[in-house]
């Protein structure tokens, strides 16, 4: 097909719409054609790679079979649903009950205390990457600055961030686990431990990319734009606001996506470990629970966790987009 | 005239590894309220240490610079930079780095309006009112430069202090600022000291060239008095003989009296710059 259009270009000079045509076409082959063959051929491989591998769980799932059971997790979902409908349906019409017989009574609600499905892992696990994430770069940006601004600092704390920046989470998920039981007693917690657990070992293992990232972005700067706020007399508040944190944004937010990554994989692991709520643990379930459909839910886990994984990266660099002055380093 | 700065007896000493490097030593100067003074002189020789010392950006190690009757100790906004490389916020727009500088040295001293006004009527003196909210990235090098002068301007300084302001910039371009410098100069009657290492940009601006010898230990050789009417053309004068003999001046102190002498090690560098065309001393 290209050697006809080809030729066809040769003996007659292209026109402006078939020039046009062509760029649409060329676009759609390098954003869709090639990235949909890609995926084909993968997909392809998998389905022939599977079939030749047995486990002792039976043969290991395909792509036919993963995309069965996404079917099949998303109608446990809605039966999970439904049942937890039914079940507040019936406390209400009971509490309804009771109040018609004794107005003074109080009204006690119960919340339903169901098995989580495939979605509520998922969401499990996104507000806990999130706010790990979150309270991580509530600390290391403003650390990240400092340490950037002060050689003393970087020099004192260099150190420390070098010696815990390669620690795997797994070491420090016991390390968590006993301290959060051991400070966080309340006779009715807010949160659950399971999720403090979780949500600190995020926090502990992206904590450092972006103290390094910032701190580099900030001791990087010009030292004519300090000049300038020399000669302005901006008072540090103001130098910070209007210099230092604007000229660091892009290495800041290099930080944030560094670390946005990190965290994702760090708390899939933490909850496999830890036995709490969230992906990691439905995968672990799925694995000790050694069904025949074990596998390709398990499968099924790993395409989810990997399509967050890309869409949180997305989505930081969209925000990026929007915030940074420099478009040149959200381009990628 | 009443003298506006004095420098007095300036050594500056900066700490090495392999012990102390003086600069400069035993640097002196006076110069009057209005007057555009140049310095020039071989690169490295020490004019961007004098400008940052009446900054106020380097403390100098033995004597000071008095301005208006008080010490020089930090930064002010009295002293307006005009830095080589225009050295503008680049997330902000021409106005809005106007705007920071005004915002800075007025405060509540001027309303609303009153700013706008100030920052837009200096942006118009420096041809910028046209582009002035285009980011630096969006404009020339000659541009963002005018939007540094207009920054620099608009702190309404004693002294302007211009580091090479139009070093990095093409000969036309170059031409253009100076003119607009001279209009600007005309109108305000600014204190002025500015680095140059352009023999012909120092004569057609300057009142006075200070030159200098070369470092170590730099200090001033002469100071030319330029006593050509304002305003100047460069057209006109390019066959006046008073500015060639002027020009002559500054060159023969620079290539005969402070020759740079050459080692074998920087004699490949030195060769490559011809001694023709615009006379540069760097
Ligand atoms: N912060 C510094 N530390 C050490 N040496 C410096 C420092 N700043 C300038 N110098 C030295 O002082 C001399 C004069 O520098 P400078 O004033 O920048 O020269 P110019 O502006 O005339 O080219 C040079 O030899 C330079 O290497
Ligand atoms: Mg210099």
């Amino acid at each position: 097909m290209n050697s006809t259009s080809s030729t066809a270009a040769q003996s007659q000079p292209p026109s402006r719409l078939a020039n046009h045509f062509q760029t649409i076409f060329n676009s759609l082959v390098n954003t869709v054609a090639i990235p949909l063959t890609g995926i084909s051929v993968f997909l392809m491989i998998w389905a022939a790679g599977a079939q030749s591998i047995d486990t002792s769980l039976g043969a290991f799932p395909g792509p036919a079979a993963v995309y069965q059971q996404f079917g099949k997790l998303y109608l446990e979902h809605n039966a999970e649903r439904a049942k937890a409908d039914a079940f507040y349906q019936r406390q209400e019409q009971r509490n309804n009950q009771r109040l018609d017989v004794d107005p003074d009574y109080t009204v006690k609600v119960r919340s339903y205390t169901g098995k989580e499905t495939f979605a509520d892992q998922i969401a499990t696990s996104l507000v806990t990457v999130i706010s790990g994430f979150l309270l991580a770069a509530f600390i290391a940006i403003p650390l990240g600055i400092a340490v950037g601004l002060s050689k003393t600092l970087n020099a004192a704390i260099n150190p420390i961030v070098q010696i815990f920046k390669p620690v795997s989470p797994l070491a420090w998920l016991p390390l968590v686990t006993m301290v959060v039981s051991a400070v966080y007693v309340s006779p009715d917690p807010l949160l659950a431990k399971s999720f403090l657990t979780s949500m600190i070992t995020v926090t502990l293992c992206c904590l450092w990319p972006m103290v390094i990232n910032t701190s580099v972005g900030v001791a990087a700067i010009d030292s004519d734009l300090v000049n300038v706020s020399r000669v302005l007399r901006l008072s540090a508040l103001t130098h910070v606001q209007k210099i230092v944190l604007p000229a660091a944004m892009p290495m800041i937010f290099t930080g944030m996506r560094l670390s946005l990554g990190i965290a994702w994989m760090v708390l899939i692991a933490a909850e496999m470990l830890a036995q709490s709520p969230g992906l990691g643990k439905f995968v672990w379930d799925e694995f000790q629970n050694g069904s025949s459909s074990s596998l390709s839910r398990i499968m099924a886990a790993v395409i989810v966790i990997g399509f967050i994984g890309f869409l949180l990266d997305r989505g930081m660099l969209q925000i990026q987009r929007l915030a940074s002055w420099d478009k040149n380093s959200a381009a990628r | 005239m009443s003298t506006i700065l004095d420098i007095t007896g300036v050594d500056m000493a900066f700490p090495t590894p392999q012990g102390d490097f003086t600069a400069l030593k035993g640097f002196n100067l006076k110069i009057n309220k209005g007057e555009f003074v140049s310095l020039i002189g071989h690169s490295g020789c020490g004019k961007s240490t004098v400008l940052n010392i009446v900054a106020g950006l380097y403390q100098a190690t033995t004597g000071g610079v008095i301005l208006n009757g008080k010490e020089v100790t930090e930064p002010g906004p009295e002293r307006a930079v005009v830095f080589q490389n225009h050295s503008l916020l680049p997330w902000l727009s021409a106005y809005q780095n106007v705007e920071l500088a005004v915002k800075q040295v007025f405060g509540k001293r001027k309303n609303k309006q009153q700013t706008r006004d100030w920052i837009e009527y200096n942006l118009r003196l420096v041809h910028m009112d046209h582009a002035m909210h285009k980011r630096p990235n969006e404009i020339s090098g000659g541009m963002k430069q005018r939007v540094g002068i207009a920054r620099a301007l608009a702190m309404q300084p004693d002294v302007l202090l211009m580091d090479e302001p139009f070093g990095a910039l093409d000969a036309l371009t170059r031409a253009h600022m100076q003119d607009s410098l001279m209009e600007i100069q005309h109108e305000l009657n600014n204190t002025v000291i500015m680095i140059t290492h352009d023999v012909d940009e120092a004569v057609l601006l300057s009142d006075r060239i200070v030159m200098m010898t070369n470092g170590p230990a730099a200090t001033i050789g002469e100071i030319l008095d330029i006593n050509l009417e304002r305003p100047r053309d460069r057209l006109a004068l390019a066959n006046d003989p008073e500015y060639t003999r002027l020009r002559a001046e500054v060159l023969k102190f620079l290539y005969e009296k402070q020759r740079k002498v050459e080692t074998i090690h920087d004699k490949k560098n030195t060769k490559s710059q011809p001694l023709n065309g615009s006379e540069q001393a760097a």
